[in-house]
């Protein structure tokens, strides 16, 4: 049931990303409704999927990589889903939906055996920081999608070549609005996944700060770029070209520790 | 085609006609209603609509007979207007049924206007349809045209990009602001200089939304003057430096020598806006800014040259994408056809006949192959009554048919008959 529901939703999302395409380029509104319907019940087929297995496993989507990959993606498509009723951005989806799915795919490849954890205030931990952590590299995938689309916009107005992503695309100051207002969620988010992560660690018996460079390093990176981006808008104003530039970089960084860190 | 009903059209448009041809052709609103009225009483013609505007007259009708349809209209657009017929035959174009139709749908859809994808002229199209209507002198075929017209009009619209792409130096530069600060409303524009270009800019973001508006010019009464007229505030020339960053967008248009704002100095404005972007629209020839400020970061500048450019574009763009409206247009001509054809009577009504024929010669022949006795009268008689009785069934159906395919339910009755003679097995 958990397998099946998976394929579904793995299916609808892969067409949803070319039914998001179809619209970037052609501009048929039907498309657009048809993939907001398909990312919508990828969603729903996910939501059973991961509910199928948590009864099965006992304990929620958060031990094993595969696990963590497949929540991951249920959170961005979620957050997409939020942000895209908020800011009405359709073309958002075409830049996303391809992320989500992406993920789900590489979730195919890992480990689909259930990891145990001890039934213990550790399990508390390890589902703070796991669920924080999560929600807070969703959203990094929201200002991502939202930084290329600044950069492709900023770039066409820049050099004054205005082809059709110019009138596809909505204007720099709501991306950026936008890429900024997913990071003042993310970045809180983020950095108390992170310390939760450590509290987690210490109840595992391990240091409270186990300086496992592998690990621990690329996490300090993705913290120190979106603490730029945050911090550095409030206080110098940057925004616009290098806030989107930040964005983008902070979230290659967060595929990088992902991997390395589960 | 002769029989059954004809779609017809005949006009002048702004392509074959001069304009000191077409002021004299067109329908005031007023008298309308007579000339709706003078043109369906006529029994050549069951239904009309006029489409009278700057740049067309153009008569939508369903007639008899396509030929003296044609001429008849032609006819009447000359007596009406007191014009004799010789001086005009070279500026009529007319079309019947397909090509009347894609006519229409080119014209609503705005590919037959002078700027291609202007949207004025389907607010014109529909005002024509609802005057013809409240005179009623439309019916079933003509209303459905329209109606399809319409929603043709706006598939075109949604489907291509025909209509995005301001074609005017003003409407390009909001397009632009629009793409840089989405909403106008919290924004403001300076104004460096009062050239008529550059109120006129000003104008076009007062409309879309922009509040505060500030005035500089060399002199500081005309600076005050346009302030006022822009409900702005005029500043002082030479305070107009520190005051820059209070701008969201800024159009110059001082008849200055020289640059008069530079990298540096919109540098420093910028890290007074925290970078908040800005936008310099400069019309000024000799230009006012000088092109480096375009490097600094959040800064976005475009001369006259720039937004030439790029209206020159969206005119291109615009032709391109009338190419993709014709594909829409196409399919939508054959729909309609198909919809139109099921509404000529005659084929039916023929193919009724044969039915009946047939199932007459079949029942004859087999009665008197035996029936050898009779005589080669009698047997002839026999064959006039069969058939006259053929007839006499048929008459008032045939009759009825006729009549009521030129109502608005006619289609459903042309079913009906299909559909209880078997003629579509």
């Amino acid at each position: 049931m958990d397998k099946i529901s998976f394929n579904i939703a793995l299916f609808s999302y892969l067409l949803a990303s070319l039914g998001y395409f179809v619209y970037l380029v052609y501009r048929r509104p039907l498309v657009s409704t048809l993939a907001g319907g398909l990312v919508a019940l990828g969603l729903f087929a996910q939501t059973i999927s991961i509910g199928v297995r948590s009864s099965m496993t006992g304990h929620g989507p958060y031990t094993t990589s595969y696990e963590v990959a497949m929540f991951l993606a249920w959170f961005m498509v979620v957050i997409y889903l939020l942000t895209e009723w908020k800011y009405k951005i359709k073309d958002l989806g075409a830049f996303v939906i391809p992320l989500v799915f992406l993920v789900m795919l590489v979730s195919v490849f890992l480990s689909k055996d259930a990891g145990l954890v001890p039934e213990s205030e550790v399990r508390f931990w390890l589902t703070m920081h796991r669920t924080l952590s999560l929600i807070g590299y969703a959203a990094f995938s929201i200002a991502f999608a939202a930084g290329i689309m600044y950069l492709i916009q900023e770039h066409q107005v820049k050099t004054k070549k205005l082809g059709i992503m110019y009138f596809r695309m909505p204007s720099l100051e709501v991306l950026d609005d936008l890429n900024f207002k997913v990071i003042t969620i993310g970045f809180p988010l983020f950095t108390l996944g992170f310390m939760t992560g450590s509290i987690w660690n210490t109840k595992m018996d391990q240091a409270f700060f186990s300086w496992d460079l592998a690990k621990t390093m690329p996490m300090v990176m993705v913290w120190l770029i979106y603490g730029l981006v945050f911090f550095g808008r409030m206080a110098t104003g940057l925004r616009g070209k290098k806030a989107a530039q930040g964005a983008i970089l902070g979230f290659v960084a967060v595929i990088g520790s992902f991997f390395l860190h589960i | 085609m002769t029989s059954g009903p004809n779609l017809i059209l005949v006009g002048v448009n702004h392509k074959t006609t001069p304009v000191e041809i077409r002021e004299k052709l067109a329908f005031s609103q007023v008298k309308l209603e007579a000339s709706l009225e003078q043109l369906v009483s006529s029994p050549e013609i069951t239904e009309n609509i006029i489409l009278s505007t700057c740049n067309r007259v153009e008569i939508y009708a369903r007639v008899e007979n396509t030929d003296r349809g044609i001429q008849l209209l032609q006819d009447f657009i000359c007596d009406y207007h007191g014009i004799s017929r010789g001086n005009l035959d070279q500026y009529f174009y007319s079309y019947c049924d397909n090509q009347a139709v894609e006519h229409l749908f080119r014209v609503s859809s705005s590919l037959d206007s002078m700027v291609l994808g202007e949207a004025q002229i389907l607010g014109q199209v529909k005002d024509a349809y609802s005057t013809a209507r409240s005179f009623s002198s439309t019916g079933m075929v003509l209303n459905q045209l329209f109606e399809k017209a319409f929603n043709v009009a706006k598939k075109v619209r949604e489907e291509t990009g025909i209509s995005e792409r301001g074609v005017s130096i003003s409407s390009a530069a909001v397009e632009l602001a629009k793409k840089i600060f989405e909403d106008l409303e919290n924004h403001s524009v300076m104004l460096v200089g009062t050239g008529e270009m550059a109120e006129l800019a000003a104008k076009h973001l007062i409309s879309y939304g922009v509040k505060t508006v500030y005035v500089a010019s060399r002199t500081y009464e005309r600076a005050a003057a346009l302030a006022q007229t822009l409900n702005g505030c005029a500043l002082d020339f030479e305070s107009f430096k520190e005051e820059m960053h209070r701008a969201d967008i800024i159009i110059t248009s001082t008849a200055a020598p020289t640059f008069i704002i530079g990298k540096e100095m919109m540098e420093a404005a910028i890290q007074k806006r925290k970078n908040k972007p800005i936008f310099l629209i400069d019309i000024a020839v000799p230009r006012d800014i000088a092109p480096e400020v375009n490097e600094l970061e959040n800064v976005y500048l475009y001369d006259i040259d720039d937004l030439q450019n790029v209206v020159n574009a969206n005119m291109e763009e615009r032709q391109k994408e009338a190419e993709n409206a014709m594909d829409i247009i196409k399919q939508e001509v054959t729909k309609f056809n198909n919809w139109f054809s099921t509404l000529d009577a005659v084929p039916t009504i023929v193919e009724m006949r044969n039915r009946a024929e047939e199932m007459r010669i079949n029942e004859v022949d087999k009665t008197l192959k035996n029936m050898d006795h009779l005589s080669s009268t009698d047997k002839e008689a026999i064959q006039q009554l069969t058939q006259s009785l053929v007839n006499k069934i048929l008459h008032k159906p045939t009759i009825n048919l006729k009549k009521k395919t030129q109502s608005q339910d006619g289609h459903i009755y042309l079913k009906a008959i299909r559909h209880l003679f078997h003629l579509d097995d």
